[in-house]
């Protein structure tokens, strides 16, 4: 490929700023919203019997808010920053990176108002009614034509590990949004699914569990593969398994959603097949979580004084954690006693807080202070004190919902003699009000944390200013 | 389950596309001396 002159000098970091500041912003609304959901379960007044405030309307709230807005705008900066920097080029198309920034902030407003008000189509991750997932539509495609153009016009030949997990994260997005959405509109805001009964069930799980594998795994593992690096100032452990973990992982992930649908009007064997494939994920997920804690290998030391790197090594250590409780979970026998109770809930939270969350605030207190011309954040210490108060607080809420959930589980199987039921579903209910509350406690901690986040981000905004960083020339090696 | 028949060939050409993907991967040499490419990474800013 040739260098021509008329090319731009610097990187389109405006739209990167733009997604790093509402990740953090949206971060401490859907954390509150879920720490007020956690105090409603213990305390069922707060609901304020208004339908506006109920627990099932404000849920979905809470659930599209940190993975569409938080984790939404922390994978669309990352991607931007991640793709233009390995492929030394400039975004392609500036104007429509800048359309994906105002139109998934539009998305998210109109999810934050249509959900209260009882919008819904009822399908969990996918509540928004059509014509706001027409708006996600469009946004996506136009997120794919940016990230696919920029890849088009790189300047290296070699495309880096990392824009091969986003791009399948965002091709796989697309096809999973809009096959699920599939609806028959009866109205502004109404509509009803093209699917019925358990033919809905399965789309929305093959939806639901590849939302989970490609929006809340491919995609961050993306970030990994690139910040890990980054911030240990090491290569990644070994280049070739991180190869060999892509493709393992985006050719067995598609047939894992029927473990959401055990012991229902599913045919067992696709909850069988479900089954297997989960199981079969277990190997790809822990060769790339080995593979990002190796990293490290030579450099251990650098855990004890760079907090940054501790969230990012934390991060895959939750990663390791759930994929591996995920398949154990989707064994059947298994989940005739996890299935419905808080066990789940503690499991989708070790991923999401642990994995998720933790991964982006690393990568964002990589990105930030490069963002505004500092060289590092403003506070270090702020830094470290978010890492213990995250990391208490995900170690309470989640072994907080492992004793709820099994006890429940428990408690509902139980028979007397006669072969009657030793317990009524409401004392089990009643018996997990200490768990509910040690949850609650959890999620104030970690929400505490990125409050402390939001203020450093602020300061170290604040304290620079927007900077132009020039694309380096590219030796002649690799043009 | 008669959404097996739409789900099903939907996945399947999806593995083709993803099997297009590694087979041009593969034949336009991205994979070829791989190891440095880790590297490179730390040296882009």
């Amino acid at each position: 490929m040739q260098l021509e002159h008329s090319q731009p000098s610097t990187y389109n970091d405006k739209v990167v700023r733009q997604f790093s500041i509402m990740a953090v912003v949206w971060g401490v609304v859907g954390m509150l919203m879920g720490v007020i959901i956690a105090a409603q379960l213990v305390w069922p007044e707060l609901n304020l019997g208004l339908p506006w405030t109920s627990f099932g309307r404000l849920r979905p709230l809470h659930t599209n808010a940190v993975i569409f807005a938080f984790g939404g705008s922390a994978l669309f900066a990352t991607s931007y920053y991640v793709v233009q920097r390995t492929c030394q080029t400039r975004l392609f198309a500036g104007k429509l990176a800048s359309f994906t920034f105002w139109g998934w902030q539009a998305v998210i407003v109109a999810a934050a108002i249509s959900l209260p008000l009882g919008y819904t189509q009822g399908k969990e991750y996918a509540e928004l009614e059509w014509p706001i997932d027409i708006l996600i539509a469009i946004v996506w495609v136009s997120y794919a034509i940016v990230f696919f153009g920029t890849i088009g016009q790189r300047k290296v030949k070699h495309i880096y590990v990392a824009n091969w997990f986003y791009g399948a994260f965002i091709l796989a997005v697309a096809l999973l949004h809009i096959v699920n959405s599939a609806a028959i509109p009866a109205g502004f805001m109404k509509s009803y699914s093209a699917y019925a009964g358990v033919q809905d069930a399965m789309v929305q799980w093959w939806y639901g569990h590849n939302a989970v594998g490609f929006f809340l795994t491919a995609g961050f593992l993306g970030m990994m593969y690139y910040f890990v690096p980054k911030q240990a100032e090491r290569p990644v452990y070994s280049y070739s398994l991180s190869i060999v973990h892509f493709w393992a992982i985006i050719f067995t992930y598609m047939w894992a959603g029927p473990h959401h649908l055990h012991y229902t009007a599913l045919p067992d064997w696709t909850q069988s097949l479900g089954m297997v494939f989960s199981l079969i994920l277990l190997a790809p997920s822990w060769g790339g979580m080995i593979n990002g804690i190796m990293t490290l290998s030579g450099a251990w030391h650098k855990l004890r004084t760079d907090p940054i790197l501790r969230f990012l090594i934390v991060a895959l250590s939750f990663y390791g954690m759930s994929t591996f409780e995920g398949p154990m979970m989707a064994i059947k026998t298994v989940n005739a006693l996890s299935h419905y109770t808080d066990w789940t809930v503690g499991h989708v939270h070790s991923g999401a807080l642990g994995w998720v969350g933790l991964i982006s605030m690393g990568s964002l207190y990589y990105m930030v202070p490069r963002l505004f011309g500092q060289k590092q954040m403003f506070s270090i210490k702020a830094i470290e004190l978010h890492f213990w108060l995250a990391t208490i607080g995900i170690v309470l809420y989640i072994s907080a919902l492992w004793i709820s959930g099994v006890m429940e589980g428990l408690m509902w199987r139980a028979m007397n003699a006669d072969g009657t039921l030793a317990y009524t579903f409401v004392e089990s209910v009643k018996a997990k009000f200490p768990y509910y509350f040690t949850r609650l406690l959890g999620g104030v901690l970690y929400l505490s944390g990125m409050l402390i986040m939001a203020w450093n981000v602020y300061k170290t905004a604040t304290s620079g200013k927007p900077v132009l960083v020039n694309i380096p020339q590219v030796s002649a090696a690799h043009a | 389950m008669d959404i097996l028949f739409l789900l099903v060939p939907l996945s399947v050409i999806l593995v083709f596309f993803i099997l297009g993907g590694l087979w041009w991967a593969i034949y336009t040499g991205q994979f070829e001396d791989i190891e440095p490419e880790g590297e490179r990474i730390l040296h882009d800013d």
